[in-house]
Formats: C-alpha cells, sequence, structure tokens
C-alpha cells in the first residue's frame, strides 16, 4: 500500500517536474494558438516547431482534423471529441480530461495559410519518421516550396535513407536546388538529372535556370532537358486525354448498355431508362444509409441490391404496361415517358427534392500517380474497368447460358419459341428486367461521379439512346464502340471547342451519321422489311 | 369537282366548324370582356386569363402542328419544340429591336443583352429584324429551312420511326445547347425579355394583349383550315397511305420522302407561327423552350386528344394545358403524378384519345340513322360516292401506328449478334 | 402546405360571386380583400430549382407564422398564397400576374436566379406589385417595384478576391462558371477588378460550362496545369447548383487541395453542401452574407424556430433564408411604419429602415433598392458548415450598377427625388429604360 502511494507519487511529481521544465516554454509557444487572427497562429505554429515535443504532433494533426479546443476558462489546450451533445476532452498527452458541455470550450480554427504551415511541419517531422510513404510525401511537399536552405537537411537526409524511392525523390529535390545555386558542374549534372522528371517544380525549376543561366555548356544541357521534357509533356498530356475519352466513354457505356436489351433487343424505347439508373443510384444512398460503418464495403452491396431494385421495377413495368404495347415502340414511348416523370415524382415524393450525399470509399478515392503530370483517378478507372465488366458479362448470360438461348429464340421468332414450350411472356418480362437491372448497377457506379438527386436519370437519357442509335440498335458490340467513340471524340475536342461546343458537335455529328446509315454503326445485316 | 369537295369535307367536319365558331366568337368575346368591361364587373376578364387563353391557343396550334405530321403522316417528332421556339426567338428579335434606345444602357442599336457582354456591333444575323415584316418572314423561314435542311436528308435516306423519333429529339437538345451558350448572341439562359412595344403598340396595354388574343385565335382558325385542306385533299390521302404503310406508298410510285418533307415543312412553319405569336403574350423567350421535355409534351397534348384528328389535337392541348394550371396551382407535388399517368392511361387504354371515344359512340348512332341522312343531304352523299376513301375512319380514328416495327420480329438477328 | 389556397373551389367562388353581386355592390370584394393582408410565395416547388427554392418558401411561411403569432400586422392577419411557377420561366410571369390580378396580394417574396427575376419584372412593374428579391445576383439593374436583398457583386465577389489577394497571397486566377448572365458579369467585373490591382492578363484563366456539367475532368485538369506555374493559384467560382458535386469530386480526385489551389464559391451555401460529402473539400471557401455558424444568438434563435417549424434538426439554414428574413422583416416594418399595405407608401417607408442581421449588426435599405450588409468568407468543414474565417468591419452598401464596366460606371439607381430612378445617367442626365 506504502510503495503504492510512493510510486504514485513519484508519478504525480515526474508530471509536475516534466511540466516544469517543458510546459512552460511550449505552452508559452502554443498558447499564441489562441488567438484570434491566423497570424498569431501562423507565429505560434512556428514556435512550437522549435522544440522537439511529441506534442507539436498531436496538436497540429488535432488542428487539421478539427479537433484542438480550449478550455474557455483557463486556455488549456485539448483535444476534443464530440459524444452526443457534448464533448469529451483529452490533453495532449492523451490523459482523459472528462466530458464538458460545448458552451466551455472553442475550437481553434484554422485556413489555407496555417493548413499550409501545418501540413509542411508535419512533413518535415515524417520526413526522418519510419513510415516510407509519408517520408516520400514529405519531399514532395518540401519540393513545392525549394529554399536554398534545406540543402544540408536533404543531403543529411540522403545518407540516412534506406528507401530507393525516397532517396531517388531526395536527388529530384537536391537538383532542384543545385540547379539554381550549384557551381557550373553541379548545374550541370542537375539539369541532364531533371530530364525526363515530369513533377511540376523539377520542369519549373530547369525553365527558370533557361532564363537565367549564362554558362553556353550548362545552357546546352538544360536545353536538352527541356525538350526532352516537353517532347515527354506532350505524349503523357495526350495519353492522359485519351484516359479521359475513355472514363467518358465508359459513364455512356454503362449508362447505355442497359438500354441495348431493353430497347436494343427488345425494341422498347424505354424512355423511363433513366429513371432505373436513378433508381439504382438511391439504392446505393440507402444502402449507405443502412450501413453506415461499412461505407469501404457499401458499393460491393449496392451492386446486386440496385440490379434487384431496378430489375424488380423492371418487371413490374413489363407487366403492367410494356407486354401490351408490343409491336407499337412508338407508344412504349409514350408510355414510358409518363412513367419516367411518375417515378421521378415518386423519388421526390420520398426521398424530398435534395440531393442525397452518397459516400465515396477511401479506395474510389484519390488517384494513381503515373508520374508529375499524368494520374489516372481511382473512381473513373475502376468504372472502366467496371464498364467492360459489366458488358462481358451480359455477353456472357445471353451467348452462353440457356437463360440467353430463350431470349435470343423469342426474339428471333416468338411463334417458334413458344411452340418449343418456351413462355415467351416470362422471357420479355426477365429480359426487362436484365436491362432495367443493369441499368441500376449503372446508377451504382454513377452515385460515385455525379448527383444523386431525382433529375439523375435526365441528364443520361439522350446520351444513352445516342449511343444505343449511333452503336447500331441490337449490337451490343456496337454499343461498346459507340460508346467509345463519342467519349473520346468529345474528349478531344473538348480542349479546342469548350465543353458545350463539343457535345453540339457530337450530337450534330450524329444526325449526320444516321442520314448516312440509317441503322447506326453496325446495323444488322441481311434484308428488313422497313414498314 | 374539287369545290364541291371541299364545299362537302367542309359540311362534313361538323364538330371541326363548330370548333372554328368558337374560335371566333373567343376572337371577339374576350377582348370585349377584358376592354369594355372594368375591373371588379362580373364579366370581366383579367389580363391573366387574356395571356393564359392566349397561351392556350398558341399551344393548340402547336398542337395542330404536331398532329398534321404525326396524325396524319405518321413522323413521330420529337423535336416540334425547337421550330416553336425558333418562331419565338425570331419574333423575340423583333421585340428586342424594337426597344431601342429605352434599354437600360440607352444604346440605340445594341440589345442591353450585348452591351454587357462587351458586343460592340450587332451580329450580322440581327440584321433587319428591326423590320416587322422581314422579322415575320423569318418566323416562317427560319423553322421552314431548318425543317427542309433535316427532313431532306433525313426522308432521303429513309430515317423512319424510332430513328427519326430519336434524331429530332437529338436536334432540338443540340439546338437548346447552342442558344444557352452566350457566345450565339441570343442572350443566353436570360433569352429575350422585357419587350416594351410591337407595332408601336404598348405590350402592356390591355388593348394590344386583346388583339394578340384575337390574332391568336384566328392564327389557329387559320392553322385549322390549312390543315384541314391538306389532310383531305389528294395529297392528304397519299400522306395517310405513307402513315399506314409506307412501304406500299413507295412501291406504288408515290415519291413519298417529297409528300413527308412538304408535310414536314408546313407543320415547322406553322410551329413557327404558334411559337411568334406566343412569345409577345408571355413576355419571354429562352432556350428552355428547346427543351426535349417541352416536345415530348406537345406530343402528349395530341394524345389525349386524339391523334389523326385535327380539332381532337385542339382539344387535347387546352385540357392538359387547363389541367396543368389547375394542378400545378392546387397540388403542385401531384402535377407529375397526374401527367405521367396520363400519358400511360392514353397509351394503354385511350389510343384514339379523348374525341377518339366520342367518335367512337357517334359512328355507332350513326350507322343507325345512315339512310335519314342520304335523304337529307344528297349533295354530300354524292360527293362521298365519288372518293372511296376511308374518310371517316382515317378523320377520327386512325389505327394507330400501323406503319410502327413489329417490334421483335424485325430486330430478329439482334440477339444473335449481341 | 395547408395553407396552400385551394382552386377547386374557384369555380364555386365566381359562381357565389356573380350571384351575389346582382344583389350587391362591387364594394364587397374590396371589403373582403381587407380583412387580411395576403403575401404571395412565388418558388417553384417543382422542377430543377425545387432544390433550392422549397426551402425559401418555408421561410416565408414560418415568417407569416410567427407574425401572426405576434398579432399580424396593421391588426390584421397575414395569408399566404403560394403558388408554384414549377422551374418554368414564362410560368413566372404568369404566375405573378395571378398573384398581383387574381389573388391580389400586397406583395411577393420569390424568384430565384435572374431569368425568372427577368420575365417576372415587366409584370409587378405593369401591376405595381412589390417583390422582394432574395438571392444573390448580378446587379446591373434597379427596378422601382423589386427589393433586392441578396448580394450585388461588390458584397461578395470582390471582397472574396481581396480575401485571396491578402490572406492567401493569390497571384493567379481561374474564373470558372456555368455559362449564364450571373457568372458572365461577375466575371467580367472581376477580370476587371483584378487587372487594376495589377494581375497580368496570363494569369487569369476564364471558363465556362453549360448547366449541370458532369464530366470536369478536362477543367480540372487545366485548373491543374494553370496552377503549376508556380505562383499561388486560386478558382473563383460561380458554377451553379449540380455542376457542383462532380465539379469538387473531380477536383478531389486529381489531388488538388484547398491549401494548393483554393476554390472560393459564390453559389455554394450549406445547403447544397447537406448534398455532398464534405470530407475532401475541407479548406474550399465561399463569400455569403451569412453563414449558419454565425455566432450570434439571433442567429441561434432563427436556427432553432426554423428547425422546429420544419420538424428536423438536420435541416441546415442558409444565405438566401437570411436574405428572405430580412426582406420580411423590413416590410412588416414599413407596412408598420406606412400604416398601410399600398405599394407606393410601403416603398417610400423603406427607405432608411434597419433590421438586425442574423450575423450582428444592422441591414439598411438603400434608396437604390439594395442593402447594407456585411460579407463573411468561410471554409468549408468536414461536417458540411463553415467556419467563418474573416468578415468585412462594417456593412457594404449594395451596389446596383458596378463601378468596374464601362458601360454601368456612369449610371446610378436612386428611387427618391429628385433622381427617381433606376437607372440614371450621370454624365447625361438622362433615366432609360423605365417601364412607367
Amino acid at each position: 500500500m506504502k510503495t503504492m502511494l510512493n510510486k504514485l507519487l513519484g508519478l504525480v511529481g515526474l508530471v509536475v517536474l516534466s511540466f516544469g521544465v517543458l510546459a512552460d516554454d511550449w505552452q508559452q509557444a502554443a498558447s499564441g494558438l489562441t488567438g484570434k487572427s491566423s497570424n498569431h497562429k501562423l507565429a505560434a505554429i512556428e514556435a512550437m516547431l522549435e522544440f522537439d515535443d511529441p506534442r507539436n504532433a498531436v496538436a497540429l494533426q488535432g488542428m487539421l482534423d478539427a479537433e484542438l479546443y480550449y478550455v474557455k476558462a483557463d486556455r488549456q489546450l485539448v483535444i476534443a471529441t464530440k459524444s452526443g451533445r457534448s464533448f469529451l476532452l483529452t490533453d495532449l498527452q492523451g490523459e482523459s480530461l472528462g466530458e464538458v458541455a460545448k458552451s466551455k470550450i472553442k475550437r481553434i480554427t484554422v485556413n489555407n495559410r496555417i493548413r499550409r504551415e501545418i501540413r509542411s511541419g508535419l512533413a518535415m517531422m515524417a520526413l526522418a519518421g519510419p513510415d516510407e510513404d509519408a517520408r516520400f510525401s514529405a519531399v514532395r511537399s518540401l519540393m513545392a516550396n525549394v529554399e536554398a536552405e534545406q540543402l544540408p537537411l536533404v543531403e543529411q537526409r540522403l545518407v540516412a535513407e534506406t528507401s530507393a524511392k525516397v532517396q531517388d525523390k531526395l536527388r529530384e529535390l537536391q537538383a532542384i536546388i543545385l540547379l539554381e545555386n550549384g557551381d557550373d558542374a553541379q548545374r550541370q549534372s542537375s539539369a541532364e538529372f531533371l530530364g525526363g522528371r515530369m513533377d511540376a517544380p523539377s520542369r519549373n525549376a530547369l525553365l527558370r535556370a533557361q532564363s537565367d543561366e549564362q554558362n553556353a555548356e550548362v545552357l546546352a544541357a538544360i536545353n536538352e532537358s527541356v525538350a526532352r521534357n516537353q517532347q515527354l509533356l506532350k505524349l503523357n498530356r495526350a495519353a492522359e486525354n485519351l484516359y479521359f475519352g475513355l472514363s467518358l466513354g465508359a459513364v455512356l457505356l454503362l449508362a447505355a448498355v442497359g438500354l441495348a436489351i431493353t430497347f436494343g433487343v427488345m425494341g422498347v424505347i424505354n424512355m423511363a431508362h433513366g429513371e432505373m439508373i436513378m433508381l439504382g443510384a438511391y439504392t446505393t444512398y440507402v444502402v449507405q444509409q443502412l450501413m453506415p460503418g461499412h461505407i469501404e464495403l457499401s458499393l460491393v452491396v449496392a451492386i446486386p441490391a440496385a440490379f434487384l431494385v431496378s430489375g424488380a421495377m423492371g418487371v413490374l413495368i413489363e407487366r403492367g404496361i410494356i407486354r401490351f404495347l408490343y409491336g407499337r415502340p412508338l407508344e412504349t414511348l409514350l408510355a414510358t415517358f409518363g412513367l419516367s416523370l411518375v417515378l421521378q415524382q415518386l423519388v421526390r415524393s420520398i426521398f424530398g427534392p435534395l440531393n442525397q450525399a452518397v459516400i465515396t470509399p477511401q479506395w474510389l478515392s484519390g488517384s494513381l500517380e503515373i508520374n508529375g503530370v499524368l494520374a489516372l483517378t481511382y473512381n473513373r478507372l475502376y468504372i472502366i474497368i467496371f464498364s467492360f465488366m459489366v458488358v462481358a458479362a451480359l455477353w456472357l448470360l445471353i451467348s452462353k447460358t440457356f437463360f440467353g438461348l430463350q431470349v435470343r429464340a423469342v426474339t428471333q421468332n416468338r411463334a417458334m419459341a413458344n411452340a418449343m414450350g418456351i413462355r415467351s411472356s416470362w422471357v420479355d418480362a426477365m429480359t426487362f428486367g436484365l436491362g432495367s437491372g443493369v441499368a441500376g448497377i449503372a446508377g451504382v457506379a454513377l452515385s460515385q461521379l455525379t448527383n444523386v438527386g431525382p433529375n439523375l436519370g435526365q441528364n443520361y437519357i439522350i446520351d444513352s439512346f445516342m449511343v444505343v442509335v449511333f452503336g447500331g440498335v441490337g449490337n451490343l458490340f456496337g454499343t461498346v464502340v459507340a460508346a467509345m467513340t463519342l467519349g473520346v471524340a468529345n474528349k478531344l475536342a473538348e480542349p479546342f471547342t469548350g465543353a458545350v461546343l463539343a457535345k453540339i458537335l457530337v450530337l450534330v455529328f450524329i444526325i449526320l451519321f444516321i442520314q448516312k446509315r440509317p441503322r447506326g454503326m453496325f446495323a444488322l445485316k441481311g434484308r428488313m422489311v422497313e414498314d | 369537282m374539287s369545290r364541291s369537295i371541299i364545299v362537302s369535307f367542309l359540311m362534313r367536319d361538323k364538330v371541326g366548324n363548330a370548333l372554328l365558331a368558337v374560335l371566333l366568337a373567343l376572337a371577339i368575346i374576350v377582348p370585349f370582356c377584358s376592354l369594355v368591361f372594368e375591373p371588379g364587373d362580373t364579366f370581366y376578364l383579367s389580363s391573366y386569363w387574356v395571356t393564359l387563353l392566349g397561351k392556350y391557343l398558341c399551344y393548340a396550334l402547336l398542337a395542330v402542328a404536331v398532329d398534321l405530321v404525326w396524325g396524319y403522316c405518321g413522323i413521330l417528332s420529337l423535336g416540334h419544340g425547337a421550330f416553336f421556339a425558333l418562331g419565338g426567338y425570331a419574333m423575340g428579335m423583333y421585340l428586342m429591336r424594337q426597344i431601342g434606345e429605352r434599354g437600360v444602357y440607352a444604346n440605340p442599336l445594341l440589345p442591353d443583352f450585348m452591351v454587357f457582354l462587351n458586343w460592340t456591333e450587332l451580329p450580322w444575323y440581327w440584321q433587319g429584324f428591326d423590320m416587322f415584316g422581314f422579322a415575320m418572314l423569318m418566323v416562317l423561314l427560319v423553322p421552314g429551312a431548318l425543317a427542309f435542311l433535316f427532313g431532306y436528308l433525313a426522308f432521303r435516306s429513309r430515317v423512319t420511326g424510332v430513328y427519326l423519333s430519336i434524331i429530332t429529339q437529338a436536334l432540338t437538345y443540340a439546338l437548346m445547347l447552342a442558344f444557352f451558350r452566350n457566345d450565339m448572341g441570343f442572350g443566353g439562359n436570360n433569352g429575350l425579355t422585357d419587350f416594351k412595344d410591337i407595332l408601336g403598340f404598348n405590350l402592356q396595354h390591355s388593348g394590344t394583349r386583346a388583339a394578340l388574343f384575337s390574332l391568336s385565335a384566328l392564327a389557329l382558325a387559320g392553322g385549322y383550315l390549312l390543315c384541314r385542306f391538306i389532310v383531305n385533299s389528294k395529297l392528304g390521302r397519299v400522306l395517310i397511305a405513307i402513315r399506314d404503310s409506307e412501304s406500299r406508298t413507295r412501291f406504288i410510285g408515290y415519291r413519298v420522302e417529297r409528300f413527308k418533307l412538304f408535310v414536314f415543312v408546313v407543320s415547322a412553319m406553322l410551329a413557327g407561327v404558334a411559337g411568334a405569336l406566343y412569345v409577345p403574350q408571355v413576355g419571354i423567350i429562352n432556350p428552355g423552350e428547346f427543351a426535349p421535355l417541352n416536345s415530348i409534351e406537345s406530343i402528349v397534348w395530341v394524345a389525349v386528344g386524339g391523334r389523326g384528328t385535327l380539332f381532337g389535337a385542339i382539344f387535347g392541348a387546352w385540357m392538359v394545358n387547363f389541367g396543368k394550371t389547375w394542378f400545378t396551382g392546387a397540388f403542385p407535388e401531384l402535377w407529375l403524378f397526374f401527367l405521367g399517368g396520363l400519358f400511360v392511361v392514353t397509351t394503354l387504354w385511350l389510343p384514339k384519345g379523348v374525341v377518339g371515344l366520342s367518335a367512337q359512340l357517334s359512328k355507332m348512332r350513326r350507322s343507325k340513322a345512315a339512310s335519314g341522312a342520304n335523304t337529307e343531304a344528297p349533295v354530300q352523299a354524292q360527293a362521298v360516292e365519288a372518293e372511296p376513301q376511308p374518310q371517316q375512319a382515317s378523320q377520327v380514328a386512325p389505327e394507330p401506328d400501323k406503319q410502327a416495327e413489329p417490334t421483335p420480329k424485325n430486330l430478329d438477328q439482334g440477339a444473335a449478334n449481341v | 402546405m395547408t395553407q396552400q389556397k385551394q382552386h377547386s373551389s374557384r369555380w364555386s367562388k365566381q359562381l357565389a360571386a356573380s350571384a351575389m353581386a346582382l344583389a350587391l355592390t362591387s364594394g364587397m370584394s374590396l371589403a373582403q380583400a381587407a380583412e387580411t393582408i395576403k403575401v404571395g410565395v412565388l418558388h417553384s416547388l417543382s422542377g430543377t430549382m425545387a432544390i433550392s427554392e422549397t426551402t425559401l418558401k418555408d421561410t416565408v411561411l414560418m415568417m407569416v407564422e410567427e407574425q401572426n403569432k405576434a398579432g399580424g400586422l396593421l391588426g390584421k392577419k397575414l395569408e399566404p398564397v403560394v403558388v408554384d411557377p414549377a422551374s418554368d420561366w414564362p410560368l413566372f410571369a404568369e404566375k405573378a400576374r395571378e398573384l398581383l390580378e387574381k389573388e391580389q396580394v400586397d406583395v411577393i417574396f420569390g424568384c430565384w436566379t435572374s431569368v425568372s427575376r427577368k420575365s417576372v419584372l415587366p409584370v409587378v412593374e405593369e401591376l405595381n406589385g412589390l417583390l422582394f428579391y432574395p438571392v444573390q445576383y448580378e446587379g446591373e439593374e434597379s427596378s422601382k417595384n423589386v427589393f433586392y436583398t441578396g448580394a450585388a457583386p461588390n458584397q461578395q465577389a470582390i471582397p472574396a478576391v481581396d480575401y485571396l489577394m491578402g490572406e492567401e497571397g493569390v497571384e493567379r486566377w481561374v474564373l470558372a462558371g456555368t455559362d449564364y448572365v450571373y457568372p458572365r458579369t461577375t466575371n467580367k467585373i472581376l477580370e476587371a477588378y483584378l487587372k487594376t490591382a495589377g494581375v497580368a492578363d496570363e494569369d487569369i484563366m476564364i471558363s465556362y460550362t453549360p448547366f449541370g456539367h458532369s464530366d470536369w475532368q478536362t477543367i480540372v485538369s487545366d485548373i491543374k496545369k494553370f496552377g503549376e506555374a508556380g505562383k499561388k493559384t486560386a478558382v473563383v467560382s460561380t458554377i451553379n447548383g449540380d455542376a457542383n458535386v462532380p465539379f469538387y469530386k473531380e477536383l478531389a480526385n486529381q489531388g488538388i487541395a484547398a491549401e494548393d489551389i483554393p476554390v472560393v464559391a459564390f453559389s455554394v451555401g450549406e445547403e447544397e453542401l447537406s448534398g455532398f460529402d464534405t470530407a475532401p473539400l475541407v479548406g474550399h471557401l465561399a463569400a455569403w452574407n451569412y453563414f449558419q455558424s454565425a455566432d450570434s444568438e439571433l442567429n441561434e434563435e432563427f436556427i432553432g424556430a426554423w428547425q422546429s417549424f420544419i420538424g428536423s434538426e438536420e435541416r441546415v439554414t442558409n444565405d438566401p433564408m437570411e436574405a428572405t428574413y430580412i426582406g420580411f422583416k423590413m416590410w412588416a416594418e414599413a407596412v408598420e411604419k406606412a400604416g398601410s399595405v399600398e405599394v407606393d407608401s410601403v416603398r417610400d417607408a423603406m427607405y432608411g429602415i434597419t433590421v438586425p442581421n442574423l450575423t450582428g449588426g444592422y441591414a439598411v435599405m438603400n434608396t437604390n433598392h439594395h442593402l447594407t450588409k456585411p460579407v463573411l468568407i468561410g471554409e468549408i468543414q468536414a461536417d458540411g458548415q463553415f467556419d467563418v474565417v474573416w468578415q468585412t468591419a462594417g456593412g457594404v452598401i449594395g451596389d446596383a450598377w458596378t463601378d468596374h464596366l464601362p458601360e454601368s460606371a456612369n449610371l446610378v439607381a436612386d428611387w427618391t427625388a429628385p433622381i427617381s430612378c433606376g437607372n440614371f445617367n450621370i454624365t447625361t442626365s438622362q433615366c432609360s429604360g423605365q417601364n412607367y
């Protein structure tokens, strides 16, 4: 018991002692954070970083996460997390301080300037840290703001660094500094080193040096590197544009592929197709609401859910309306258009007119960096892959399964199929459900790119029809080619014409193309009755 | 002979004649009620009602234009709103030029929106619109020319049915995007507005408004007569033949595309006139009028009223728009349910529209009293015999979409190719 | 809403009215109208604009309810008359006419977007109505019959640019907007303003996109390239409504953080953010005259009243709501002051009226029909709210005609004698463009 008390006393003493030694200076430095103006806060951060104190990391990260508060009464800095109506406080060493009401504390607000300062502070700390990726991005953030004084630090890190990737980046940073401040030989080797490096600071450093350089030999090296960069830049930009085009094409493809079934195979002009997409997107929203703790998984669940919801709605529509209208495609247009209005209003009545926030999972955010210029955004990359997977699955379903055989049989010769014992009405319902379900899947993908609101479908319906008609009705392959062609054409035209004109040009192109080939790019061969 | 046919049709189209009489009566009564009576009187019609009814008349004219191509020739155009809007823009440009120095920047030549977008001179396509005659010519020519160009290409290469519908939709969509661009010089999203006067008459005066209303009524009557003349002529019968079986008509030796082109252009011009009358009454024209939804809505008017009957189109336009005015006032949340439901119900159970119902009933009644009718009007009976055509049927109750592709069949290789 | 009028009874009313008209004099209808004060609400409840406008309709209804609880005005109850112009611009004019002629309302609160206001303008001027327009707009207008309680460009755009230049040291500017009149005008004003501040031509990039633009890859990539030149870059966004979500998503995905290239938006408020996943947007900015996070008792009261009126703790408040609030309070005060709801006397009573802002201080109605109010800059937080990072010292006077465009520099608006004109040219002493 006594030893226990002793230990406790000793601990308290230690804490008091450590505070006694460190507290004054560090806390003095940090006290500026509770000031009102951003200049006070910036000065405080700078002063704090003079100390090698573990609380720096906690305080800075806390500010970034909007969790650093101060207690109004004694201006003590605390980390506060919301729990119900009040806040749980811990001090910067992780000691719990209990729960208080919101009015007792005040958050330390940061703006972009302060946030930038914090990030570079954290980067400096991470430079010697254990995490390779953190070190790498720390070097990059140093590159964004190169100063000659950093050279000794960089060289010191170069020696200590073990990862080749980080080392390479450090060397690049070193080259940028030396290109401006080194002697002739250093400048020359830096210029050579920076050739072909696509990061903006490196390219800009070369361009700056190009106009400042006096030494002819160094200048030649710089010129060569700049020329090489320009060429690489052009290549990368072209690749980027192609990627943009493909990703737009993938979006068009996803939006249109369901229509390629309902319109292309069944001949139903399904104006409610857009609303099937919308239902899929809303399903994603509902799934995320139902499993708030598992956002990362939500899309995996949403895909089958959306397929079922939209598919069921499709079957319902087919049984309730479409089946009475076979052979009268223009009437299906009117009926399904009316249906699309009803579905929009239904969603508006249930969920309200506001857009719903669908959260993007971590694995879909950010981009895959190829180099400093070319980065492929993950969400689009996955959508490109996903769209091809959907098409492939559809193709397999229709050409390799018994169900697909039935679909083909019914569309080719209904009477004969009936005679062979196929329930053609069941096949119709299932086919329409399939097309609608695929549209629902498209909705899951689109929810990651755009607004989830009652008008979502409207924005894609005309484009979808253009894709299917351009590709040739009844031809899945044609739809794929058409979507990709239109996407890439649109994106290639955009830098020259602007977004609107590019879209108008594509529409005019389709209108003219249809005049030339009234049945689309991949028209079905064989004799056809026109009437 | 041909004269007697016309006379006989004039006599036969009883509903149409009654409709014309109503239009004439409206053209007189509405201005009378709004100008002679004072606010507070029982028979007083406020400017709200005059402009509202005027708007319905313009919509009805658009519906007649749509019916002419769809109901009688089987061309389902989802882009007629574009012709309507182009006519409206031509009128709007005239009205903008009339503002002259009375704009907020007091620029004698340039409309306000050009002034604050730093335009220094009037674009070439705005030249001449200060002249009323020229502007009215453009009301007809611009939609007509676009329809000619578009129709010439489309009909020549035999783009039909669904494909035609979809590219007409693309057409109006592309035009909408284009007119939204401020660089086009048509005022962008704001469109053309704040009009002052027309031919020197102040647009805010009730007299001007009443005159515009009467003009709209007369234009609708004129449009009706013109369309009736067309559909009842020999040409009209070819159109119906095209609607019912395009290939067969072609094989008989008719140049199908020329007939279609003619009727498409006429219809576009009518739509343009409707738009031109619409703009001074509602006081604004903007790219929203090009929205595909508007075009489709005009299709619904015709479908609800009864396609293939000209007065059906007019009734449909009136009914749906009156319903819209009433519903959006009383139950704004329910309007889309109602409109959407109307589409579905009409296509499923009323393929001939509302007038189709009454026509069928009256047809039954008429067949009972057929002998009596013959003795009453021998001249008409003779005329009917001279023209052995299914006029009655096509006038009031066309077989819907016989021409349409018998769906899954002609796409037969679809699945095989997938 | 229960307050919506019953059109279904229109015919029966008319029948009854005409029958009674035989027996009674025509004074009857006037006597009936005098029992309540009618407040017209002209906001879209369906169509694309319903997203934003439904909230304002509810705000007006809440204000009317509160006013009635406090005893109404001039001893009479207020009666709201709600119509739905359905996001259809010509329909705005038609419904305004319906409100003024058929319903005989005494004031209209309504419209969102310039085109709807421009459509209504000739109607309220012809019938001498009174319209309160609660949304920020491009200026270049001052009508005798309209009070503009939203921000003019000098109350939003110019302070925002000043902030970025001063606090963030921005030297290179992307002006990105939706292609319609508000962004066009705002960007023109900003361009002129930036050039007088010494920004070179090549440091300004202007880009316009259509409504509802969803594929931002190319433009965001262009912005990224533009920002790589080594100078601090910012985006001034006048991108409208629906296009914002895909725009910000693309920014985040292409790795553009607020610290690198901040975006300051003039059309993104709390309500728009409630449809976003805001985590990747932290640090981007918005300039408004009001933020829900503004620290004042009045604001807390307002938020509480709103959330209990609408029955949800989740619902946010935003700048156009405050503008509606201020407009309504001012109108009510002017009616009391004038002792009548007659439009001309209310208008005269409006000038100089002050109403407390929800953010603190007072808003003043000027004779150019625009307000004096403070400007706030906020940064987006992860919870969908804004942190106020900067605020003007006092109120800024709303300027109907900007000084930064040559055509409008000579124009002033003053609706009191001796000028009494919405666009008076001080060089030629002429008043043009008026409809009366």
